[in-house]
Formats: C-alpha cells, sequence, structure tokens
C-alpha cells in the first residue's frame, strides 16, 4: 500500500513553492495530500493528530523560513506546537518521524520537491501507520 | 418510551416540586439568567431533536452543585451526560477547548496494539512493579504534562513521582504500567460512549492481570469513572478503589508514614469529581491535619459548596468560566494561606490558566501558588520514616 501523507502548507510561502514546483515541472510523488492554510501558526496539534487518527502515514507542516511569516511570528507558533506535538506522539507511541515540520520558501520549488520525496521515502521505510484508518 | 424519556426518569427529574433551588446555586444560572437546569428537561420532554443543538446540554459543568441543594435527589449531571450521548448519535459534533486535542488523543489511545511510552517519568529511584497488591492508575498525566508543558510551575509528572514515593516509603512497590490508558472521563462526558467502552475494557484487562486487590488514584475524575461509570457497565469490580488521600490516611492511622513538621497555612479546593460526586472530603482533610504546624484554613465555599473550577471535560472554557476561576482564586488568596492545595490535575489546569494570563483585576488579588496534594503529602514525609 502506498502511504498516505498530509501536507499542510502555509498560503504564502510553501505553498507558492508548491506551485513554483507544478509550473517548473518537477517530479515528487503523488502520495502527497496539500491542505493549504493561511498560516502554519494556524495548525493546531489538533489537526496534526486528527490527520493521524483518520489514517494519514506521516503528516508534515511547512511554513514560511524563520523571520520570513507573513504573519511576523506564526511559524514561530508552528514551531512550539509542532515540538509539543512531537513529545506528546513519542509518549502515545506513535513514532514521531511521522510528523515533520519544514522551512519551504516561494522560490525554493526544487527544495519542496525534495523534502516531499525525502519524508515519502521515510515514511515508506516507517510502513503503514499503527492508526491505519479508524474511524 | 423515548431514550430522552428514560434519560429523565432516571435522573428522577419526575420527583422534581418546582422549588427552584437548583437554579438559585447553579454557578452557570448565576450568571447567565437564560440558564436553568429544569428548562434543559422540559425542553428535552420535546425530542433530542429539539435539545441537541442547544448550547445548553453542553454548559453544564456537570458539577453537580445543584444536585446537592435538591430536596429530591435529581441528578441533573446523570441526565446531561446522556443527553449528550444521544445527540452525538444524531450526529452532533461537540466543540471542546483546545480544538478537540484531548479527546483526539483518547480516542487513538482507544486503538489496540498501540506500545505507548508513558513511563518517562519513572526515576531510578522510584520503585515499581509489573504485578502486585496495589495498582496505581496515573491517569493522562504524562500527556497532559507535555500538552501543558507551557504553563508554569505546573508539574503534573511530580504528582505520578510523589505517588510513587509515597508508596515506596510505606514500603509497597506499585503495579505501573506502560499499558495503561487514558480513563475515558472527557469522551464519556462528551457523548463517546463506543471508544469510552474501548479504553475501559483495556484498563479493566490490565489491572485484573496485574492481580491488584487495591487500585489508588491520584485524579479524581479517574476515580469517579472507575467508581460509578465502570462499575455501571462492567458490574461489581472486585478490587478496592481508593483516592491517594484515602490511602494515605489509612497509612497515618497504621503509623506507617509519618510528616516533619512545617509552618504552613494552606487552604484546600475539593474538586467536584471527588467531592459532591464521591463524597470524600474528610480524607484530604485529616492528612493535612496530621502534617505536624500545618494550618488549613477553610475557605468560605468548601465541601458540599465548593466551587468549581470552571470546565470539565474540555467543553465548557469560555468567560463565565474564566471570572468562576478568578473568583475561586481571590477567595484562596482571602484565606491569607500559603496555597491552594487540590487534588484534580485538572483543576490546577484550569485555575492556573485563569491566572497565567493578563487579568481584569491586580494580579496579588488571585495570584497564589497551587500544589497537588499528592506532592504535598510526599513533601512533607518524614525522611527516612
Ligand atoms: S451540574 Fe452544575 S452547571 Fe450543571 S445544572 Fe447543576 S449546578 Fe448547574
Ligand atoms: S432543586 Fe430539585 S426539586 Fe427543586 S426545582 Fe430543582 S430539581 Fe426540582
Ligand atoms: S481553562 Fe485554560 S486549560 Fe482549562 S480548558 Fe480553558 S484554556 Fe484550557
Amino acid at each position: 500500500m502506498e502511504p498516505k501523507i498530509v501536507a499542510f502548507c502555509c498560503k504564502w510561502c510553501s505553498s507558492a513553492g508548491a506551485d513554483l514546483a507544478g509550473t517548473s515541472r518537477m517530479k515528487y510523488p503523488p502520495n502527497i495530500r496539500i491542505i493549504r492554510v493561511m498560516c502554519s501558526g494556524r495548525i493546531e496539534p489538533s489537526y496534526i493528530l486528527r490527520a493521524l487518527e483518520l489514517g494519514a502515514d506521516g503528516v508534515i507542516v511547512t511554513g514560511c523560513h524563520l523571520g520570513d511569516c507573513h504573519y511576523i511570528a506564526g511559524n514561530e507558533q508552528a514551531k512550539k506546537r509542532v515540538e509539543m506535538t512531537t513529545e506528546l506522539l513519542e509518549t502515545m507511541g506513535i513514532d514521531p518521524r511521522r510528523l515533520r515540520l519544514e522551512w519551504i520558501s516561494a522560490s525554493e520549488g526544487a527544495r519542496f520537491a525534495s523534502v516531499m520525496t525525502d519524508f515519502v521515502e521515510e515514511i515508506k521505510e516507517l510502513g503503514p501507520s499503527p492508526l491505519g484508518g479508524v474511524s | 418510551m423515548t431514550a430522552v424519556d428514560d434519560l429523565i426518569r432516571d435522573a428522577g427529574a419526575y420527583y422534581c416540586i418546582e422549588c427552584g433551588k437548583c437554579t438559585t446555586v447553579c454557578p452557570i444560572a448565576n450568571a447567565n439568567p437564560e440558564f436553568a437546569p429544569r428548562l434543559i428537561v422540559v425542553k428535552a420532554m420535546a425530542g433530542i431533536a429539539n435539545v441537541a443543538l442547544e448550547p445548553d446540554i453542553w454548559r453544564c459543568m456537570t458539577c453537580e452543585t445543584c444536585s446537592e441543594m435538591c430536596p429530591y435527589n435529581v441528578l441533573y449531571s446523570e441526565f446531561i451526560r446522556g443527553l449528550r450521548a444521544e445527540a452525538v448519535s444524531t450526529g452532533i459534533v461537540p466543540v471542546c477547548s483546545q480544538h478537540d486535542l484531548m479527546q483526539t488523543m483518547m480516542r487513538i489511545m482507544a486503538t489496540p496494539g498501540i506500545e505507548q511510552n508513558r513511563l518517562g517519568w519513572v526515576t531510578p529511584d522510584l520503585k515499581i512493579a509489573d504485578k502486585g497488591e496495589v495498582f496505581y492508575f496515573t491517569g493522562c498525566l504524562p500527556q497532559m504534562s507535555t500538552i501543558f508543558r507551557d504553563q508554569e510551575d505546573v508539574n503534573l509528572l511530580g504528582i505520578a513521582q510523589s505517588a510513587v514515593k509515597i508508596f515506596n516509603r510505606a514500603g509497597i512497590t506499585p503495579v505501573v504500567s506502560n499499558q495503561e490508558v487514558c480513563c475515558g472521563h472527557d469522551l464519556n462526558w462528551t457523548g463517546d460512549e463506543v471508544n469510552f467502552e474501548k479504553l475501559m475494557r483495556i484498563n479493566l484487562d490490565l489491572i485484573k492481570k496485574s492481580g491488584a486487590a487495591k487500585v489508588v488514584f491520584t485524579c479524581a475524575e479517574c476515580l469517579r469513572t472507575f467508581e460509578i461509570d465502570y462499575q455501571d457497565i462492567a458490574g461489581d469490580l472486585d478490587y478496592e478503589l481508593l483516592h491517594i488521600s484515602e490511602f494515605v490516611d489509612d497509612l497515618v492511622a497504621e503509623g506507617k508514614i509519618t510528616f516533619d513538621g512545617v509552618e504552613e497555612k494552606v487552604t484546600y479546593h475539593d474538586p467536584c469529581r471527588l467531592g459532591r460526586h464521591l463524597g470524600i472530603y474528610d480524607a484530604p482533610r485529616n492528612v493535612i491535619g496530621a502534617i505536624e504546624g500545618m494550618d488549613l484554613i477553610e475557605m468560605e465555599r468548601t465541601r458540599e459548596k465548593s466551587a468549581c473550577c470552571g470546565v470539565s471535560a474540555w467543553l465548557t472554557c469560555d468567560s463565565i468560566a474564566k471570572e468562576m476561576q478568578l473568583a475561586r482564586m481571590m477567595e484562596a488568596v482571602g484565606t491569607g494561606g500559603d496555597k491552594l492545595i487540590t487534588s484534580c490535575p485538572k483543576c490546577q489546569i484550569h485555575l492556573r490558566c485563569a491566572i497565567s494570563e493578563e487579568m481584569p483585576i491586580e494580579r496579588e488579588k488571585a495570584d497564589i501558588p497551587i500544589e497537588d496534594f499528592t506532592i504535598l503529602v510526599a513533601n512533607s514525609i518524614k525522611a527516612g520514616a
């Protein structure tokens, strides 16, 4: 089975990065389902857990590089929340490598493609999530 | 008879004599004149569709202040619990604070076969076992400690560590298990009976296998859930269920632990689950009283009349909750005590939350250190005794 991966991308940087990857015809695996949000700081720990609960094998949160957030510090908030969620996943017995945080700017189409390729590889190595779509 | 009729009957609402005491004492009714527990019953009589979307059925804190005053013991909390399950079965999704993080985490824990890592807090000096007489049920302390790691001074893992310290001092090696899951309290009170029962089965199997004769709790909600809700569904459990205050009270009476003298004035907040739901008022007070030099100064609203921390099952966090929390903290400051003691980790989280942000009043009026009962006890035990 191909892994299912949810990618939360912020509007201003990383989803523009995804567009650039697309318009430049760069390839990355089709396992990624992008959910565009206004800011990475919008991502609640519960959204990450909920994605996993619904059967995602991995979740990647992406935003503007630190210092470049369109809303000044949303990405710093995202960093704190992802760190907290990582610790929580560890305690709950879900491999924390299933959650990743990456900064990808609007000009980094190539980086978007390579980060996604790399994450899909890593999730394939980890195998299916123990939650495999409970609800 | 519909399910809602059954709920009304089981709550005893047909015995109501319309005296209005419940509304007079209900903290929500006091803040919101549109709210009255009886009104919810009246609306529910027209069927679940009539109330499923009513915010009131989600706003009640199930604190049981009303039932405590009711001459006919009408139990609105149980009625509300059942209504919520009915509402959920019609497709209603409750809105919980922290964006449903707690409930999602609990549902995930109900998935069988996940190997957790929940014992990171067990330091080498603490002795625990896989099998034995006494099972210490830690509840969600490890997870909550992560979720609230930004809350200053909150020491949730310290509660679990202190409990094991107390057991060890009394010569007991408690069973503490990595396979334990959340008791499911918050799912049960937000209408998810399916996952609640899954969690229950995992815990009951686990405790049975441990061979324990006593299960001890440091969380008021976990104890209420085992004592009332688990036994309601699974029948009588063949082991004793005790709050740590009851367990320590016995140890003190048997002379198995003694305390160092301290000069300290404290006040004690009765959590609704431990007090009104289970009637445990004396044990924590006896233990605090046994600590030489420790003075317990009661707040005005105490024991049966204790104030609620404002939030239950992560459902009811709003401006009313914040006002209640601040009022409670001010009451605690008013005693002139050095700290506020409570025996529910969530009371601590919610009360602390109110003073962790900017307040509409001067800070000194509501700022007093909060400490968990179990930590207070562990820190007061005589060294080497
Ligand atoms: S349980 Fe508490 S909040 Fe609910 S109706 Fe009774 S007094 Fe009011
Ligand atoms: S206190 Fe009891 S009897 Fe009186 S109105 Fe309320 S439910 Fe009815
Ligand atoms: S009082 Fe604070 S900790 Fe409690 S539910 Fe509300 S925001 Fe969360």
